[in-house]
C-alpha cells in the first residue's frame, strides 16, 4: 500500500505501544502504530483495575519491579500535566486471617527491597478507624498511602493524541498478517497491505507470543487471564476511601474493592487462566463469587446497584516477570508478558523499548526540548472541574456528559468509531442507566458530528 | 441568586400534573427543571393509545398526553424549565437547588422541593446477565428513543419480561420493522392484559416462553444470540431488557433522604411528605412502575400537601411507618402520617398471589379485605386507607399481612 519507509513500527495500541509511539515521536524519526481493533487502548487496556501502582509489592530485583517504580513517576507526571484524571486515594492492605496478619511485616520488608518506605502497619482497631465500612474479621492491615487510581480510558488515548502531534502515524484496523526481515529493511504484511519499516516493537499484548514467533523467536506463550470486574453504582462511592487490596498470593494479586476516578466503585478481577484470547465474556460463576467476596469485605457494597460488568484478558505468561528481548540482527525489541501492572510501566516501558532499539542499533536523536509540546486531554475524573459545569447540553445525565464532547470525541486525528469508543473518550453511556436515556441521543450526536451514518455506531451491517 | 416558593424536579406527569395544580391553588413562583431538552417525560416516548382516561377523561397517545400537560402548565403560569439537570440539593430554611443548563452551574433557591425523577428500567448489568457485551442490548427506554429518532433497530429480537412494558416493546419492534422472537419471563404467566397480549404478541404468534432466564448472551460486535436456563439458543440481534424498576432516586439520596429498601423508593409518608422538611416526593421514583394516570394523581395530591405547608401548615410529626410481611415486598407510601392531604391508597407489590390483607397495629385489626388491582407479582394492587382514622399516631408500626382467607 505505501511505498514509505518508516523507522520503526509499534505492533499494538494497547497502553504500552501507544506509550512507545509517543516517546518515539519525541526522537527524529519517522514511526507508526498499528492496531488491529477499530480503536486504541480498546483491548486489555480498558479493562484493568486502573491503579497507579507504587510497586510495592513487585517482586525485588524483577524488571517489573524496576519499571513499574519508575513508570508510577513518569505516568504521575504525565497525567497530571495532560489533564488525565489521577487521584492520591492511597491503599489499605487488610489481612483477614492470622496467618495473613503475620505476613504483612515481611509485606512492608518487601515493599522497602522494591524502594517504597512509605508503608505503616496498622492494627484491628486502625483498620476500622481508616474504614469504618469494612466487613467483620479484619486482623491487621498495610497502609500504601501512595497508591493512586487513575483514569486507564484517557491514558491510551492521550499518548496516541501526543505521538499524533509529534507527526507519528496511525492506523487502526490494522492486523500484522506475516513479516519478511530483509538486510535493512522489514516488510510487515497487513491486512491493510504491506509496510516497510527498518526497525520494529512488538506490543502486541495477548497476541504478543505470535508476534514474536513470526519474527522467528520462542521463549514465551501468552496463556490469557481472565479478570472479570463489577463496577457499582457512584452512590457507592462514599463507602471506602481508599483502595482495599487483600494479601496477595503467589499468583495473583487478589480481589480488591478500588474507588474509581469516575466515582464508582470497582471489585475484581478474577482470575481464570484460558486458552481463547477472545474470551472477554463474563460468567455466571465469576460474577457470583465476586459479588460473595463483595459482601465479606464490604458489606453495604451488597445493597448498592451493579452498574457495568467487564471482563478484560491478561497477557500472562509461564513466566513471572515481563518478556523484554531485542535483536540487532532482526532490528526487532519485543516488550511480551506485560500483565496489569502494565499500565503504571507504560511509559518506563516505552523508555526501555528505546533504549533496546538503540542497542539493536537504532539512531534515535531526542527533538529539542521546544519541538515537543503537551497535549491536554478532557477532564474525566469526578475529583476535579468537568465541562457540563461550565455549561453545555447535557445528553448523558448519569455521567453528565455534553453534546460538545461527544462531537469532540467523533472529530479530531483520532475519531471514535463506536459507541464504545465515545464511551472511553467521554464517559457517555457508561452510567447507570447504560443508555435508557441517552443512547439515540448519543448517536445522533455522533451521526450529526460527520465520519459515518447510523448503523456502524450501533454495529448494524 | 434566583428564587421560587415551589421547585418541581422532573417534568413528566407527576412534576407537570403538580405544577399546573399548585398554581391553581395559588401558588406563586412554580418551576419545573427538566433534564431531557423537552418536557412530558416517558409518555413522550410511547407512541401508542391509552393514556389520559382517568385524569383527563380522554383517551389519547402517549404524546399528546405529554403534549396536554405541557400546555396546561404553560397556561397555569408554570416556569418551564427543560434541558436542566439539577444536580444536588441543600435543604435549610430554603432550599438551594444547583442546576446545570446552558450557563453552567448555578444555585437556586426554594421553599418548597418537589421530586419527580421518575424510574428506569434496570439494565443488563445491574441485572448481572453474564456473557459477551456487543451492541444490540437494550431497555425499552433506549428502544423507544432509538424508534422515536428513526435511528435502526434490529431485524429480530428478544423481549426479557413480560409485563405491560414489555408488550409495548413488541410494538415499538414491529413498527420499527424488527420482529420479536419471543417474550421471556421467569413467572408462571405473563403479567398483562390479556386484550394486550391479544393485539401484540398473539395476533403475532409470538411465543412467551414462561420460567426461564438469561444465562448468556453472544456475539461480539452485535448481538447473535441468548441462551436461556432451560438450554436453548435464540438467535437474535437485538435484546430488550424490559420492566424490573428501580427509581432515578440519586438526586434524593445523595442529599440524604432515607430510601425503602425493598422498593429503592425515597420513603414518604401519606401526604408524599420526606423526611426533610419542605422536600416531597411523587410519580414513579415512589412506585416503579405506575401508568401515567397514577403518576399525574400522585402529582396532585403532593401539590395540596405542598401548598398546605406553604400555606403555615404543620410537617408530619412522627408518621407511623408500614412494614410489609412477605410475600409482600412493598408499599407506597412508606408510613401514615396524621397531618397533610390523605392519600386514600396505599399501592402494594407482592412476590406471591395474596387473596386477602390484614393491616394490624400491634394486636390491634384495622381492616381486612382483599387488595384491588391484581394482587399477584409484577402487578400493580392496592388496598384503600379507609381506616386511617383507627390509627393511634402515638404507637408503633403498621403491618400488611396477607392471609389465604
Amino acid at each position: 500500500m505505501s511505498t514509505d519507509l518508516f523507522d520503526v513500527a509499534v505492533i499494538g495500541g494497547g497502553v504500552v505501544g501507544t506509550a512507545v509511539v509517543r516517546h518515539l515521536s519525541h526522537h527524529r524519526l519517522r514511526v507508526i502504530l498499528l492496531e488491529r481493533a477499530p480503536d486504541v487502548g480498546a483491548g486489555t487496556s480498558k479493562a484493568n483495575t486502573a491503579i497507579l501502582h507504587t510497586g510495592f509489592d513487585a517482586t525485588p530485583g524483577s524488571v517489573e519491579s524496576r519499571l513499574v517504580s519508575r513508570g508510577y513517576h513518569l505516568l504521575k507526571d504525565y497525567a497530571t500535566r495532560s489533564g488525565i484524571a489521577v487521584e492520591p486515594t492511597g491503599a489499605l492492605l487488610v489481612a483477614w486471617d492470622d496467618e495473613q496478619a503475620a505476613s504483612l511485616p515481611k509485606l512492608a520488608a518487601k515493599a522497602t527491597a522494591n524502594g517504597y518506605e512509605s508503608t505503616v502497619l496498622v492494627d484491628a482497631t486502625e483498620v476500622y478507624a481508616i474504614e469504618p465500612d469494612l466487613g467483620a474479621g479484619a486482623r491487621g492491615g498495610l497502609l500504601v498511602p501512595d497508591e493512586h487510581i487513575i483514569d486507564p480510558w484517557s491514558t491510551p488515548l492521550a499518548f496516541a493524541h501526543d505521538a499524533l502531534v509529534h507527526g507519528a502515524d496511525i492506523r487502526r484496523l490494522c492486523e500484522v498478517t506475516g513479516v519478511t526481515i530483509g538486510a535493512e529493511v522489514t516488510t510487515l504484511h497487513t491486512t491493510t497491505g504491506p509496510l516497510a519499516t527498518r526497525f520494529v516493537v512488538n506490543a502486541a499484548g495477548l497476541h504478543g507470543d505470535t508476534v514474536h514467533r513470526l519474527f522467528g523467536f520462542d521463549g514465551f506463550t501468552v496463556r490469557p487471564r481472565r479478570g472479570e470486574l463489577i463496577v457499582f453504582d457512584k452512590l457507592a462511592r462514599p463507602l471506602l476511601g481508599r483502595t482495599i487490596l487483600p494479601v496477595p498470593t503467589a499468583t495473583t494479586k487478589g480481589v480488591l474493592v478500588a474507588p474509581t476516578v469516575f466515582g464508582n466503585v470497582m471489585l475484581g478481577p478474577t482470575a481464570d487462566d484460558i486458552d481463547d484470547r477472545s474470551a472477554t465474556g463474563s460468567t455466571a460463576a465469576g460474577l457470583a463469587g465476586l459479588l460473595a467476596k463483595g459482601a465479606q469485605i464490604l458489606p453495604a457494597l451488597a445493597h448498592e446497584e451493579v452498574t457495568a460488568v467487564y471482563a478484560g484478558l491478561r497477557a500472562a505468561t509461564e513466566h513471572r516477570d515481563y518478556q523484554l528481548s531485542s535483536s540487532a540482527a532482526a532490528r526487532y525489541v519485543c516488550l511480551g508478558g506485560i500483565r496489569s501492572t502494565g499500565l503504571t510501566a507504560s511509559m518506563a516501558l516505552a523508555e526501555e523499548a528505546v533504549r533496546l532499539l538503540v542497542d539493536a542499533g537504532l539512531v534515535a536523536e531526542p527533538r529539542r526540548v521546544d519541538e515537543v509540546h503537551g497535549v491536554t486531554m478532557t477532564n474525566l475524573g469526578e475529583a476535579q472541574a468537568r465541562p457540563y459545569m461550565d455549561g453545555g447540553t447535557i445528553v448523558c445525565y448519569c455521567e453528565r456528559v455534553t453534546s460538545e464532547e461527544i462531537t469532540r470525541a467523533c472529530q479530531g486525528p483520532l475519531p471514535a468509531v463506536d459507541l464504545d469508543g465515545i464511551r472511553r473518550r467521554t464517559r457517555a453511556l457508561a452510567g447507570r442507566c447504560q443508555g435508557f436515556y441517552c443512547t439515540a441521543a448519543v448517536v445522533s450526536t455522533a451521526v450529526a458530528a460527520g465520519g459515518q451514518p447510523a448503523a456502524p455506531w450501533l454495529a448494524m451491517p | 441568586m434566583t428564587a421560587y416558593d415551589v421547585v418541581i424536579v422532573g417534568g413528566g406527569p407527576a412534576g407537570l400534573a403538580a405544577a399546573v395544580a399548585l398554581r391553581r391553588a395559588g401558588a406563586g413562583r412554580v418551576a419545573v427543571f427538566e433534564r431531557e431538552q423537552e418536557l412530558g417525560g416517558i409518555p413522550r416516548h410511547t407512541n401508542h393509545t391509552g393514556f389520559g382516561l382517568r385524569d383527563l377523561h380522554r383517551v389519547m397517545s402517549g404524546p399528546r398526553y405529554a403534549q396536554r400537560y405541557i400546555q396546561m402548565a404553560e397556561r397555569a403560569g408554570v416556569s418551564l424549565h427543560p434541558g436542566v439537570l439539577a444536580t444536588s440539593f441543600l435543604a435549610g430554611a430554603m432550599i438551594d437547588v444547583t442546576r446545570t443548563g446552558i450557563q453552567g452551574l448555578e444555585t437556586v433557591e426554594t421553599r418548597a422541593l418537589l421530586v419527580a425523577t421518575g424510574v428506569r428500567e434496570r439494565p443488563r448489568a445491574a441485572r448481572q446477565i453474564p456473557g459477551d457485551r456487543p451492541a444490540g442490548v437494550m431497555t425499552t427506554g433506549a428502544l423507544q428513543q432509538l424508534v422515536r429518532a428513526k435511528l435502526p433497530v434490529g431485524r429480530r429480537a428478544v423481549i426479557v419480561g413480560a409485563e405491560h412494558v414489555s408488550f409495548s416493546a413488541v410494538m415499538t419492534l414491529a413498527h420499527a420493522g424488527c420482529s420479536t422472537a419471543a417474550l421471556l419471563t421467569d413467572q408462571a404467566h405473563h403479567q398483562t392484559y390479556a386484550p394486550l397480549a391479544w393485539a401484540t404478541t398473539g395476533r403475532r404468534r409470538i411465543p412467551i416462553i414462561t420460567e426461564v432466564t438469561v444465562v448468556e448472551i453472544v456475539g461480539k460486535r452485535r448481538v447473535e444470540a441468548v441462551v436461556l436456563s432451560n438450554g436453548r439458543r435464540i438467535a437474535c440481534d437485538t435484546v430488550v431488557f424490559t420492566a424490573d424498576w428501580i427509581p432515578d432516586h440519586e438526586l434524593a439520596r445523595s442529599a440524604g433522604l432515607p430510601i425503602d429498601p425493598a422498593s429503592r423508593a425515597i420513603s414518604v409518608s401519606s401526604g408524599l411528605h420526606t423526611s426533610q422538611s419542605g422536600v416531597f416526593a411523587a410519580g414513579n421514583v415512589l412506585h416503579g412502575a405506575e401508568t401515567a394516570e397514577v403518576c399525574a394523581f400522585d402529582g396532585c395530591h403532593a401539590a395540596h400537601s405542598i401548598a398546605r405547608w406553604l400555606g403555615g401548615g404543620p410537617w408530619p410529626d412522627r408518621p407511623v411507618p408500614i412494614v410489609c410481611d412477605a410475600p409482600l415486598i412493598w408499599s407506597a407510601p412508606h408510613a401514615l402520617a396524621d397531618t397533610g392531604a390523605p392519600r386514600r391508597r396505599i399501592l402494594l407489590r407482592t412476590s406471591a398471589p395474596v387473596p386477602r390483607i390484614t393491616a394490624r397495629q400491634g394486636e390491634r385489626e384495622l381492616w381486612v379485605g382483599r387488595p384491588h388491582g391484581t394482587p399477584e407479582p409484577l402487578r400493580s394492587m392496592w388496598i384503600p386507607d379507609t381506616w386511617r382514622s383507627e390509627v393511634d399516631f402515638a404507637a408503633g408500626p403498621i403491618t400488611l399481612t396477607a392471609t389465604l382467607s
